[in-house]
């Protein structure tokens, strides 16, 4: 997956989170980068269509952005399922967060046929546990977030 | 808890080097075991199929089809020992193939009964994600600095090989596509 597309899918999740635009540090830190890099792939991803930058309020996904968000998102989402259902990884978020730079969309798309994934996806996907809600794993993370929120 | 996303193409570490390689060998199992049902849906199909004057053409296909999907599932056999090996360098334990070729019966069950052309497809879909795997995957692997707990050389080589390969394989199904034309 390129860059642009982590931006963008990063975006979507912070928007959902946020419940509106998402702010350059917000994303930086999401991205774990300094929002000067940020700045720079805004920029890149406003001239693309993908986003709208509002100066002081933050970036908004257009519709084409929206979609290929959630294309990245299906990719993230096939590689967590694959890390659970298929090599029982535990700390799977971690490792699909390393790997999901390095798999491209085809290759998602044949782990994609031995996974079983969700006809909802990627509107599965649980911004606040970061995974699939359909994971038996993600309804453990929910519940030890709700605990932790008490 | 929100995660912070790894940006760059790179291999990092020994684990994110093994899971890659792990995904290597499901790829390969995944060409072997659909490689197989691939010819006995072929094979149903020429069971159950009146002979007329069309069919008597398609023989040559036929054959070149199954040379084909035994050829790849051989090979898929030996990327994955090659795989294998990498992965028992490294200490880590590779997939049974008994578990991926569950999952691709239990996937092939629910898809229709397939013709000549969706197997030709879906071979040049094999292929081809397997050559993309391997050519990101040595970027990757050339773009980090790295120590691995492995040769980087001989992990280089391997993989170019078995990346020329796929390379051929996408050749050969390209051309049995040109030969239906």
């Amino acid at each position: 997956m390129n860059t642009a597309d982590q931006y963008v899918e990063a975006i979507y999740l912070e928007q959902q989170i946020e419940n509106g635009p998402v702010s350059t540090g917000v994303l930086a830190d999401r991205l774990d980068i300094s929002p000067a890099s940020a700045n720079d792939m805004i920029g890149k991803l406003e001239t693309r269509g993908l986003i709208d930058h509002e100066k002081y309020t933050g970036v908004t996904l257009t519709d084409k952005g929206i979609a290929r968000a959630r294309e990245a998102l299906e990719t993230y989402c096939i590689i967590e399922r694959f890390l659970t259902n298929i090599l029982a990884v535990e700390s799977f978020q971690t490792e699909a967060d390393e790997l999901e730079p390095v798999i491209d969309e085809l290759v998602a798309e044949r782990l994609d046929t031995i996974i079983d994934r969700h006809p909802d996806c990627p509107d599965c996907f649980d911004p606040e546990t970061d995974a699939c809600c359909y994971l038996d794993i993600a309804t453990e993370l929910s519940d030890t977030n709700e605990q932790r929120a008490d | 808890m929100e995660r912070s996303v790894s940006v760059g193409q790179r291999v990092d570490s020994d684990r994110q080097l093994v899971r890659l390689l792990q995904i290597g060998i499901v790829l390969e199992e995944v060409v072997e075991a659909r490689a197989t049902k691939h010819r006995q849906s072929i094979n149903t199909t020429a069971d159950t199929t009146v002979p007329d004057d069309t069919t008597h053409g398609n023989t040559d296909n036929d054959d070149n089809l199954n040379t084909l999907l035994i050829d790849a599932t051989k090979e898929s056999a030996r990327h994955r020992d090659q795989l294998e090996k990498l992965i028992d360098m490294l200490d880590a334990e590779s997939i049974a193939f008994d578990t991926v070729e569950t999952l691709v019966e239990t996937q092939y069950g629910r898809t229709e009964l397939e013709d000549f052309d969706d197997v030709l497809y879906d071979q040049l879909c094999n292929e081809e994600t397997a050559y993309k795997f391997y050519d990101d995957l040595l970027t990757a692997i050339q773009a980090s600095d790295v120590s691995f707990s492995i040769d980087r050389e001989r992990l280089l080589d391997v993989l170019k090989r078995l990346k020329a390969e796929e390379a051929e394989g996408v050749e050969a199904v390209t051309n049995l596509m040109e030969q239906r034309k």
